[in-house]
């Protein structure tokens, strides 16, 4: 039973780790060998596409083509890079002081401006779309990266979890500084940041991920095509285009990869943090 | 009296600190959304270049846009499938990650890498999988099933579920388990020792136990079923085939179109629509919690 159950969990595992060895796998093929494969789906060609998870010629062509051959592809990146930075640390710079503010003090009003901060973050984009529109283009930012970075970096989802880590924070230490004579902004830097770091790091893995994947917000507010990040990169794959086409979905992949293996446990606690009351 | 002035400017004090914390971030939202969204309400009773007034007219209209009863329904219709199929699929690897130990936590790791995968690099492999001589169509071949173009049928509303599946499977597995871990371990021994088998455990102490974090794992889940429209959009473009015509798509065109009153009407639907179901969902479960 107990062997039935792990090979099982084992089946399900695999199909959800496929498709980045999938990825991994057609990067490092060679243009015949792709070309085998795939020609059905690439060209137009009878029978069915057929793959295999190990190339037998692997090779590195594919990646140092897309080095040298796609100045295009490494602007997206660099747009993707700057949009993520921003939002970041706008994150940072707003919602950690607010999320501070949301769970040491107390002040009028407190439950009805937190339940909006809440309801906002439960609203899809389609809510907040032409709200953005108006401000963005009364401001003249349309069309320009701040048009993405500003509408992210005023999320209230990061304050949300920071605030849960926040208040995790017992009183009774902070009161003990504030007897001491600290003031409240350096309390907030002695005690609040270091303590609470586990929280600001959930957020920013989260926000990352959100970030690298941003599709609506910059679809709707960027019409300049060389703004466009990376998520919005669409390959040509034709049977010429297909190495390329791989090696720069894995290049896309891979920043999130490492953030995601090095981030695994604020991510998991950041989730929780998130959905679960304590 | 004089203590009482002494407290009462302690606490202005801390109010000031606490509106000195709260500003930058309670200025930004109230500048991106909160004053512009009062703004989409108005509008969503003016017509179009925002002069003239409309009443509900444009709510009315939003009710006999056939794009957007699509979009609506094709909405509906996804989320009533997928969650249901995501809460248990995602309970069920939970339950067994959590029973299977070590090898558990090990495997785990290996449901939450479609988390970081960014739907611009998944699209690559969406587009051989479900192309007409793709690796799926090459598996009904091979089963002796017919093979479709299934992007561009009526099957590419399940090409969207599969996608929603295999990208929040993680994401519900994270919190099942963070509720499984909460309930105490002596509950199950006591039943053992009264006599319990594994089936009686589950429904009796896992199921009931698990109730509070039900609301939150559907609520979000739902939430998440509107971020599809990056797989819909990546894989078929700005029209797509009908039944995998999303709320977005209609936004879209709208934006593209500039009808400002149908998008305003469509936003303040959109919210109460959430809204509402949010706090259904938080009666019908608030009090299990």
């Amino acid at each position: 039973m107990k062997k039935v159950i792990l090979v099982i969990l084992g089946f399900f595992a695999l199909l959800a780790a496929y498709p980045v060895l999938f990825l991994a796998a057609g990067s490092l093929m060679g243009k015949q060998e792709l070309a085998v494969y795939l020609a059905p789906v690439l060209a137009k060609g009878g029978g069915y596409a057929a793959f295999r998870l190990f190339p037998m010629y692997p090779t590195l062509r594919a990646y140092v083509e897309l080095l040298l051959d796609s100045p295009g592809y490494f602007i997206m990146f660099w747009n993707s890079v700057r949009i993520t930075a921003g939002i970041l640390l706008g994150q940072l710079l707003a919602g950690v002081p607010a999320a501070w503010g949301f769970a040491r003090f107390e002040f009028p009003f407190k439950r009805a401006v937190f339940t909006v901060y809440v309801t906002l973050m439960m609203m899809p984009f389609q809510v907040t779309m032409l709200s953005n529109y108006l401000v963005l283009d009364q401001m003249g930012l349309m069309d320009t990266l701040w048009a993405v970075i500003l509408p992210g970096a005023f999320s209230t989802f990061p304050v949300f979890i920071m605030y849960r880590f926040f208040t995790g924070i017992p009183e009774a230490v902070v009161e003990s500084a504030r007897i001491d004579g600290a003031g409240e902004w350096k309390i907030f830097l002695h005690l609040g940041l270091p303590l609470g770091s586990g929280g600001i790091c959930s957020a920013m893995v989260l926000g990352f991920l959100e970030c690298w994947n941003l599709i609506e917000q910059p679809l709707t507010f960027l019409k300049n095509k060389e703004l466009w990040p990376l998520s919005l990169y669409l390959p040509d794959i034709g049977l010429l285009e297909a190495p390329a086409a791989f090696a720069a979905s894995v290049v896309v992949l891979l920043p999130a990869f490492f953030i995601f293996l090095g981030g695994q446990d604020y991510l998991e606690q950041g989730i929780v943090a998130a959905a679960v009351k304590e | 009296m004089r203590r009482h002035g002494r407290k009462k400017a302690g606490i202005r004090k801390k109010n000031r600190a606490a509106a000195v914390f709260l500003l930058p971030s309670l200025g930004g939202v109230a500048l991106f959304v909160l004053i512009p969204f009062a703004d989409v309400i108005r509008r969503s009773f003016l017509d179009a270049m925002g002069m003239e007034f409309k009443g509900i007219g444009n709510y009315l209209e939003l009710f006999h846009n056939s794009a957007f009863l699509l979009a609506v329904k094709n909405t509906m219709r996804f989320a009533f499938i997928c969650i249901p199929v995501l809460l248990l699929l995602s309970l069920g690897i939970a339950v067994l990650l959590t029973g299977a130990g070590k090898r558990g936590k090990l495997l785990k790791n290996f449901y939450l890498i479609p988390m970081a995968v960014p739907v611009a690099s998944i699209v690559l492999l969406w587009k051989f999988l479900f192309h007409s001589q793709g690796f799926l169509s090459a598996f009904c071949s091979m089963v002796h099933l017919p093979s479709l173009d299934w992007m561009n049928s009526s099957a590419a509303f399940w090409v969207l579920v599969v996608s929603y599946l295999w990208k929040n499977m993680g994401y519900d597995i994270i919190l099942w388990s963070a509720g499984l871990a909460a309930i105490p371990d002596n509950l199950y021994e006591a039943a053992r020792v009264d006599g319990a088998g594994s089936l009686d455990c589950f429904f009796r102490i896992t199921l009931p136990n698990l109730l509070p974090v039900f609301y939150t794992i559907t609520v979000l889940s739902f939430l998440n079923s509107f971020k599809v429209f990056r797989e819909a959009y990546l894989v078929a473009g700005d029209y797509p085939h009908d039944s995998m015509y999303l709320l977005q798509h209609v936004f879209n065109n709208w934006f593209r179109e500039l009808s400002l009153d149908k998008m305003a009407a469509g936003a303040v639907l959109t919210f109460l629509a959430v809204l509402i179901l949010i706090l259904l969902l938080q009666r019908a479960w608030g009090r299990e919690g």
